[in-house]
């Protein structure tokens, strides 16, 4: 099976290539694309990317769920089985939800805060390129030397060197070292965005929602992946340098790896869920034609969440002999997080009630979620009382816990973020038909598949067993949880088919506002031209866009996002091929590392260097597009410019 | 992007909207790595009584070698400040002046912090040892390899500023490379204190 793996991803990569070169496309690629610094262009990037690694997830997951559908099954070895949990976690995490959440921020941020860019736009093309090619790394292993099998945290000394030969612990490393740096940058860069690139009035209050989630999500990876980084590098230095830090000889401490790792990876669960909470409130205030319900409490939740879920990283090792006073601490610190998040919830139900609701497919995975997060915050709130933790720590309990936040929180979210900003990005929008049939056999499937789950776990089944036997009284509660996750697959291949069939058949948007919406990005045309504002907006009031159409209505003179100021020449950052370059020498060099290549880690990292000292060099990053190529680009897209001859 | 000139006041890094957001950015770079730091001390405080069969860490600490290492390390800060300085008056040789004597401070304390490491490595106090000297290293390298990178980037300044002298793009880049040098000489006081002083007396 694996060799046929082997196989279909070899002809798949020759069929690309072969289609570029028939079609004559390698130029187009390159300039449009691969060299491009136009935050518009790497958020559809980012999503091609996630969605890819949303299926190769997926279909691990099939995997496991054939391998488990009854007892002493025969389908997967044990250790195809550990290497495939393995990847499913690390994949759905680190290359899928973050570059998924990477897609919308991209998509969205900017032209919601009246911006041309973001703050650094050739460090974003870094960040997008760094991300694809430690993915590439990472899926690399499947074919060349072993995926990783120690699980998708790689606790040490599981992942020492005594306990764990070969490549696959090493891919593991490297690929998550350098997306994380990438992670990281663009944390950073959204931060500063946000911060400082708003239009004129936009207040921190005035801001939309989802901009606020960004901002709380950014403030995590800032805080949070630099723990990462460090946990990283430290067991680095442990496989490949000899040293101690977390081995069973020598002084080493395997708890520190735990600690340092848990202290990223607790804030990261609020870093792919927040910026779903902000797609909701977006969606529910756009769909229900009203103003969003507590617009302050709703912030106030963000930055709460945004704390607290710093604080919580010890309830990953309650029985791991803390002691009472420390697991009381981070259990209540757990279930305080409750509270905030439950004020959100109600929030959107508040914003529903006495609006004018409609349901298209983003409004729907928005309903869809708010049960799937009840239920999974409730079992949240039970996994956090630490002495009953000690009953289902490890338990399918709590794999059906974090499935049902992640996927209907995260998963939900960015799917609903999809379907909202899909015409925003393409220009026409996907077909609500297909859209509607998938979310029901997803949903309906997400539940049949992790219901029974909840009750494996009090059962005694513990998660990363690879078979068991007919006595333990598993079996039907496993078929069933297997059927729905067949189902779930069949909702993602609908979703595929709907974003092929609507490329050819998808209702144009000709207006720029399909969704009768409210804030910034739905008075551009569809899809944005590359400067995104001709003119940059004045803002006086929130939901901006929705404010000025009902004063238009009104009969009023529109006093904001008008042409009123002349137009100037847009000064715009350059195109540059270095972010590609630079990121396929961190390629280079985390390749040589994984096989403990000194010679060709080194040449990795000299031009690593070199890239950056040629940007150093480099002074001539900008250009002005000229007013008249202005004027035309907007003419062309049906709008007049106040005050022209 | 950005680049209406600002108000006239402001220093001259500042003077661009690029600049100004390039050093606000820089400023929350340097949160990421001044954590990035905080968890290698974090280990360095779990591990350092961790000695296993290896020496503990006042068996190898030469305090004459690491006292000359902070003097030289918080000289080299206060003359990048005066590079600084200089750079705001207009002043294109105290700048270059004052930046070759920041490097040469610097590559001082990378070689007494090279020989300090290999005096270690000679008497089988290597990364290998011991998880005290596993975290020992990695944290007093990893500042070691952030001085080595920062005076890469100063000599790559100097080159830049030599040929088109103190422009606002170049004035930004010396001012970041300021803050990060001082950056570094803020994580040394803390290495300093816990490594060698605190460490030194187990």
């Amino acid at each position: 099976m694996i060799y046929g793996a082997d196989v279909s991803i070899v002809l798949v990569t020759i069929a690309i290539l072969f289609v570029l070169t028939y079609y004559k496309k390698w130029g187009w690629l390159w300039r449009e694309w691969l060299t491009t610094v136009d935050h518009k262009k790497i958020g559809i990037m980012y999503l091609i990317a996630a969605i890819l690694m949303l299926f190769r997830g997926g279909v691990d997951a099939l995997l496991m769920r054939t391998q488990l559908i009854q007892p002493n099954m025969h389908f997967l070895k044990a250790q195809h089985y550990n290497e495939i949990f393995t990847t499913h976690g690390t994949l759905m995490i680190l290359f899928m939800a973050m570059p998924f959440i990477f897609a919308v921020f991209n998509v969205a941020v900017p032209l919601q805060i009246g911006a041309r860019d973001v703050a650094f736009p050739y460090l974003n093309a870094i960040s997008f390129w760094l991300f694809f090619f430690a993915a590439m790394l990472l899926n690399l292993s499947f074919v060349i030397g072993g995926s990783p099998d120690a699980g998708w945290m790689s606790y040490p000394p599981l992942s020492d060197l005594p306990f764990d030969m070969g490549p696959g612990e090493n891919y593991y490393i490297l690929a998550l070292q350098i997306t994380g740096i990438g992670s990281i940058a663009t944390g950073i860069n959204f931060f500063v965005t946000i911060l400082k690139m708003r239009a004129p009035g936009m207040t921190l209050m005035r801001l939309p929602l989802f901009c606020w989630s960004v901002l709380g999500a950014c403030i995590l990876i800032i805080v949070a992946f630099p723990a990462l980084t460090a946990a990283l590098a430290l067991l680095l230095i442990d496989r490949i340098a000899g040293g101690h830090f977390f081995t069973m000889l020598a002084g080493g401490n395997p708890m520190m790896y735990i600690n340092l790792f848990w202290v990223w990876g607790h804030p990261e669960v609020y870093i792919v869920v927040l910026p779903a909470f902000g797609v909701f409130s977006e969606v529910v205030a756009t769909f229900s034609r009203k103003r969003i319900f507590g617009y302050t409490s709703m912030v106030a939740s963000i930055m709460v969440i945004t704390v607290i879920s710093y604080l919580v990283w010890a309830h990953h090792f309650f029985t791991m002999g803390a002691g009472p006073g420390v697991n009381s601490f981070f259990a209540v610190a757990s279930m305080i997080i409750a509270i905030p998040t439950g004020v959100k919830v109600f929030t959107w139900l508040f914003t529903m009630y006495a609006g004018r609701v409609r349901v298209p497919a983003p409004m729907l995975w928005t309903l869809g979620f708010i049960p799937n997060f009840a239920i999974g915050g409730a079992t949240g709130v039970m996994l956090a009382a630490a002495p009953a933790d000690y009953q289902y720590h490890n338990s399918y309990f709590l794999i059906a816990h974090f499935h049902q936040v992640l996927i209907g929180g995260t998963v939900y979210g960015m799917i609903a973020g999809m379907y909202y900003w899909w015409p925003k990005m393409f220009g026409h929008r996907l077909n609500e038909r297909l859209a509607k049939h998938a979310f029901w056999w997803f949903n309906i499937g997400f539940y049949v598949c992790f219901m029974p789950q909840y009750f494996l776990g009090y059962m005694g089944m513990t998660r990363r067993i690879f078979t068991y036997s007919p006595g333990m009284g598993w079996a039907t509660w496993n078929l069933i949880s297997s059927i729905g996750a067949y189902m779930m697959g069949i909702g993602f291949i609908l979703i595929a088919a709907d974003i092929i069939y609507s490329a050819f058949y998808g209702e144009r948007d000709t207006t720029g506002d399909i969704w009768d919406g409210r804030t910034l990005e739905w008075s551009l045309p569809s899809p944005a031209p590359h400067y995104n504002f001709a003119v940059i907006p004045q803002v006086n009031d929130r939901d901006a866009w929705w404010e000025s159409k009902q004063q238009r209505l009104e009969g009023k003179e529109v006093t904001a996002l008008q042409y009123k100021s002349p137009l100037r020449p847009i000064h715009m950052p350059k195109s540059s091929g270095r972010p590609f370059v630079l990121s396929v020498c961190f390629f280079v060099a985390g390749f040589g590392l994984v096989f403990n290549w000194y010679i060709l880690g080194i040449l990795g990292f000299l031009g690593v260097g070199l890239c950056l000292i040629l940007r150093s060099f480099e002074f001539d990053t900008d250009y002005y597009i000229p007013i008249d190529e202005v004027q035309h680009t907007e003419k062309a897209y049906g709008r007049l410019l106040h005050g022209e001859q | 992007m950005h680049s209406l000139p600002r108000a006239a006041h402001l220093p001259i890094e500042y003077s661009t909207e690029d600049g100004s957001l390039r050093i606000f950015g820089f400023w929350v770079f340097l949160v990421t790595d001044m954590l990035l730091f905080s968890c290698f001390f974090a280990t360095f405080a779990v591990l350092y009584r961790h000695t296993g069969t290896g020496p503990k860490p006042s068996a190898i600490y030469d305090v004459r070698g690491y006292t000359a290492e902070t003097i030289i390390l918080l000289t080299s800060s206060f003359t990048s400040g005066i590079a600084t300085y200089f750079m705001r008056r207009d002043n294109k040789s105290g700048l270059v002046t004052w930046l070759v004597i920041t490097i040469v401070l610097g590559l001082s304390f990378i070689g007494l912090e090279v020989s300090e490491f290999v005096s270690d490595a000679v008497t089988g106090a290597t990364l290998q040892r011991s998880a005290f000297l596993s975290s020992f290293f990695t944290l007093v390298g990893t500042h070691g390899c952030h001085v080595s990178f920062g005076i890469i980037w100063m000599t790559c300044l100097l080159i830049q500023i030599s040929k088109q002298g103190i422009t606002p793009v170049i004035a930004r880049k010396v001012f970041i490379t300021g803050l990060y040098w001082h950056f570094l000489d803020v994580v040394w006081v803390f290495l300093f204190s816990v490594v060698y002083l605190i460490g030194g007396m187990y």
